[in-house]
C-alpha cells in the first residue's frame, strides 16, 4: 500500500540562513500512529509545518495521499487536521463559533452534529458557549484538537500535545488518540514525553539536528537497541568483584550490596545460567534477582549522543 | 474557489465588527456630528459658498474619505495582523485556501465595513446639511472602488507590520496629512499657486475630487484622472499582493 505521507529529500534554510531540515525522506503509513522524537530545535515543527502548508519547503518534495503539498494543496491540505504546539486561540471566540470557523475553512459545509460529537468526544460540550479566553490551558488544548477533528481529516499532526497538559487530561486525550486510530485515522506527535510515546506509538522517528537518524517499529527498535540488566542483591557485601567472576564484565553497585550484569536479550546465550550457577559455586549466597529493560529514553539519548 | 471558507472569513471578521458595535459605529457618528457643528456650524456659518456649493455640504465627501481611508486600512491591516500577531493564523495557512480566498474574505469585510460607517456619515451628514448627489452612480464607484482599494492597501500593511508601531505608522502618520491637504476641507484653488502644484503630488486629492464631483458636479482636478488614479492604485496594490503571495513573504517564511 503506498504511504499516505511521502517526505522525500526535503529541505528547509529560512531567510536567516538556518538550515532547519538537511533531506529529509519518510514516509508514514496509512492507520499508523507515528512518534517523532527530537530535542527542542530538531526541525519536528518545521517538517510537520511545511506537510501542513503553513512553511514553504526549500527543496524536496512531499505528498499526501499522492497528492503534492504545493500544487494540490486543496487535497492535501483538506485531508490534514494540525494541533499546534502554541496554544494560540482567539481569545474572544467561544468554542462553538471556532471550531465551526475550522470546518468552514476547510471548505466542508456546515454539520452541528459532528461538531457536537466532537466537543463531546473531547469533554468540551458544556463549554461550547464559552469565551476561549474563559478556558483553562487544558481545555484550551482541547479546542485546538476539536479544531483539528471539525474537518474529519485522514492525518492528524499532534505536535506536543500534552505539554502542560495535567496527568488526567492526558490519559483522557490519549484515549481520544486511541480512538481515532481505531477509526482509521493516521496519527503523527511529536512529545517530549518519552515514556508516552512508547506506549502508545507503532513507529518511532527519531530527528536532529534537520535530519531524520533513525524510523523503526518501536517493537524492533527496543529490542535491537535495548540493553537488560540484571541485578543481584547480595545476602553479604563485597569488596571487590570476585576473582572466579572477572570474566563476567559485571560491576558492583550500592556499597558492595548487589552485582550489576549487561546482556543483550538479541544474543544467542545471555550468559545469565552459568553466570547464575559461578555464582552459586562461589559461595556468594543471594538476597533478591531483579531484571531492567533499557527504556526508550534511554534508547533516545544513546542515539541523539551518538549523532553529535 | 472555497466558497465556505470565503464565508467563513468574511463573516468571522463581521462578528468582530458586531462585539465591537459601539466603538466600529458609534465613535464615527460622533466625531462626523463634532465636525459638522464646528466646522459647519460655528465656522462654516462665516465662510462663503466654495463653487457655489454651501460649506457644509462641500465637506461631506472629503469627510466621508477621510473616515473611508482610515477605517479600510485599519480593518484591513488588523484583521491579518492580528491572527499573526496571535498565531492564530496558522489555521488558514494550512487550510485549502487560496490565497485570492483569503483576500476576498479579510478585503471584503473590511471594505463593507468602510462602506457602511462612510453610509452612516452621509446619513449623519444628512441631517446637518442639505445634500444632493448630481452623479449616483459615479459616487457609488468611488465610494466602493476606494473602499476595497484602501481595504487591500490595509491588508498589505498588516502583512508587513512586524509590531503594532509598524501596523500604525501609516494610518495614523500618513492617511491623515494626506486627507487633510487633500482638499477635504478646502478648493486647493484657495491656496498660493505653488501649494496648488504641490497638492497635485498627494494621491489622495484625486480621490476626494473625484467623489466631491459626484455630488456636486464640482472638482479641483478632472474626475475621469480621478478615475484612473484610483484604478491604478487598486492595479498596484493587486500587483504588490499578488508577489507577496507567490513569494510566501512574512506569511510562509
Amino acid at each position: 500500500m503506498a504511504p499516505i505521507v511521502s517526505v522525500s529529500n526535503l529541505s528547509k534554510t529560512y531567510a536567516s540562513g538556518f538550515k532547519a531540515l538537511k533531506g529529509v525522506s519518510l514516509d508514514i503509513e496509512e492507520g499508523e500512529i507515528l512518534a517523532l522524537l527530537g530535542p527542542n530545535g530538531a526541525g519536528k515543527t518545521t517538517l510537520i509545518s511545511i506537510i501542513c502548508g503553513i512553511v514553504n519547503p526549500s527543496g524536496g518534495t512531499v505528498k499526501v495521499g499522492g497528492h503534492d503539498v504545493v500544487r494540490d494543496f486543496r487535497e492535501t491540505r483538506s485531508m490534514i487536521g494540525l494541533v499546534p504546539q502554541e496554544l494560540t486561540t482567539d481569545a474572544f471566540e467561544t468554542v462553538w463559533n471556532t471550531v465551526t470557523f475550522s470546518r468552514g475553512l476547510h471548505g466542508k459545509k456546515p454539520n452541528p452534529g459532528h461538531i457536537e460529537k466532537v466537543l463531546k468526544d473531547l469533554s468540551l460540550w458544556d463549554k461550547k458557549d464559552n469565551m476561549l479566553r474563559e478556558l483553562s490551558g487544558g481545555m484550551k488544548r482541547r479546542v485546538l484538537i476539536a479544531k483539528a477533528l471539525s474537518h474529519e481529516p485522514r492525518v492528524l499532526f499532534l505536535d506536543e500535545p500534552t505539554a502542560g497538559v495535567d496527568v488526567n487530561l492526558r490519559k483522557s486525550m490519549w484515549e481520544v488518540v486511541e480512538r481515532l486510530r481505531a477509526s482509521g485515522v493516521t496519527i503523527i506527535l511529536t512529545t517530549h514525553y518519552i515514556e508516552e510515546a512508547e506506549e502508545i506509538a507503532d513507529r518511532i522517528g527519531v530527528i536532529n539536528g534537520g535530519e531524520i537518524l533513525l524510523v523503526e517499529d518501536k517493537a524492533a527498535l527496543m529490542s535491537k537497541l535495548g540493553r537488560k540488566q540484571l541485578r543481584v542483591d547480595l545476602a553479604h557485601p563485597m569488596d571487590g568483584v570476585p576473582e572466579a567472576l572477572s570474566s563476567y564484565n559485571l560491576t558492583l553497585e550500592g556499597d558492595g550490596h548487589c552485582l550489576i550484569y549487561d546482556y543483550d536479550t538479541s544474543a544467542e546465550r545471555t550468559g545469565i545460567t552459568t553466570l547464575l550457577a559461578a555464582l552459586a559455586e562461589a559461595g556468594i549466597r543471594l538476597k533478591d534477582i531483579s531484571t531492567r529493560q533499557s527504556s526508550l529514553e534511554d534508547i533516545f539519548v544513546e542515539i541523539v549522543g551518538a549523532g553529535r | 474557489m472555497n466558497i465556505e471558507a470565503i464565508k467563513s472569513i468574511y463573516f468571522f471578521e463581521m462578528a468582530r465588527t458586531r462585539r465591537t458595535l459601539l466603538q466600529s459605529v458609534v465613535s464615527p457618528v460622533i466625531s462626523t456630528s463634532l465636525y459638522f457643528i464646528v466646522f459647519g456650524a460655528a465656522i462654516g456659518g462665516r465662510i462663503q459658498e466654495i463653487d457655489g456649493v454651501s460649506y457644509g455640504a462641500f465637506i461631506t465627501p472629503g469627510l466621508m474619505m477621510l473616515t473611508l481611508l482610515t477605517q479600510c486600512i485599519g480593518n484591513g491591516s488588523f484583521g491579518i495582523y492580528f491572527p499573526k500577531f496571535t498565531g492564530t493564523i496558522y489555521e488558514v495557512l494550512s487550510s485549502p485556501v487560496s490565497m485570492l480566498e483569503i483576500v476576498l474574505g479579510y478585503v471584503g469585510a473590511a471594505a463593507t465595513k468602510g462602506l457602511m460607517i462612510g453610509t452612516i456619515i452621509l446619513l449623519t451628514a444628512s441631517l446637518f446639511v442639505d445634500l444632493s448627489i448630481a452623479h449616483p452612480f459615479v459616487m457609488v464607484f468611488f465610494f466602493v472602488l476606494t473602499a476595497i482599494s484602501f481595504s487591500l492597501f490595509g491588508f498589505i500593511i498588516g502583512i508587513w507590520a512586524k509590531d503594532f508601531e509598524q501596523l500604525n505608522l501609516i494610518p495614523m502618520l500618513v492617511i491623515p496629512p494626506l486627507v487633510f491637504l487633500g482638499g477635504s476641507f478646502y478648493s486647493i484653488k484657495m491656496l498660493p499657486p505653488f501649494w496648488q502644484a504641490v497638492s497635485h503630488f498627494n494621491p489622495v486629492l484625486y480621490l476626494i475630487s473625484g467623489f466631491r464631483w459626484s455630488f456636486f458636479e464640482v472638482s479641483d482636478v478632472n474626475p475621469v484622472i480621478s478615475a484612473v488614479i484610483i484604478l491604478a492604485f487598486l492595479t498596484i496594490c493587486m500587483s504588490v499582493l499578488t508577489w507577496i503571495f507567490r513569494t510566501g513573504y512574512r506569511l510562509r517564511n
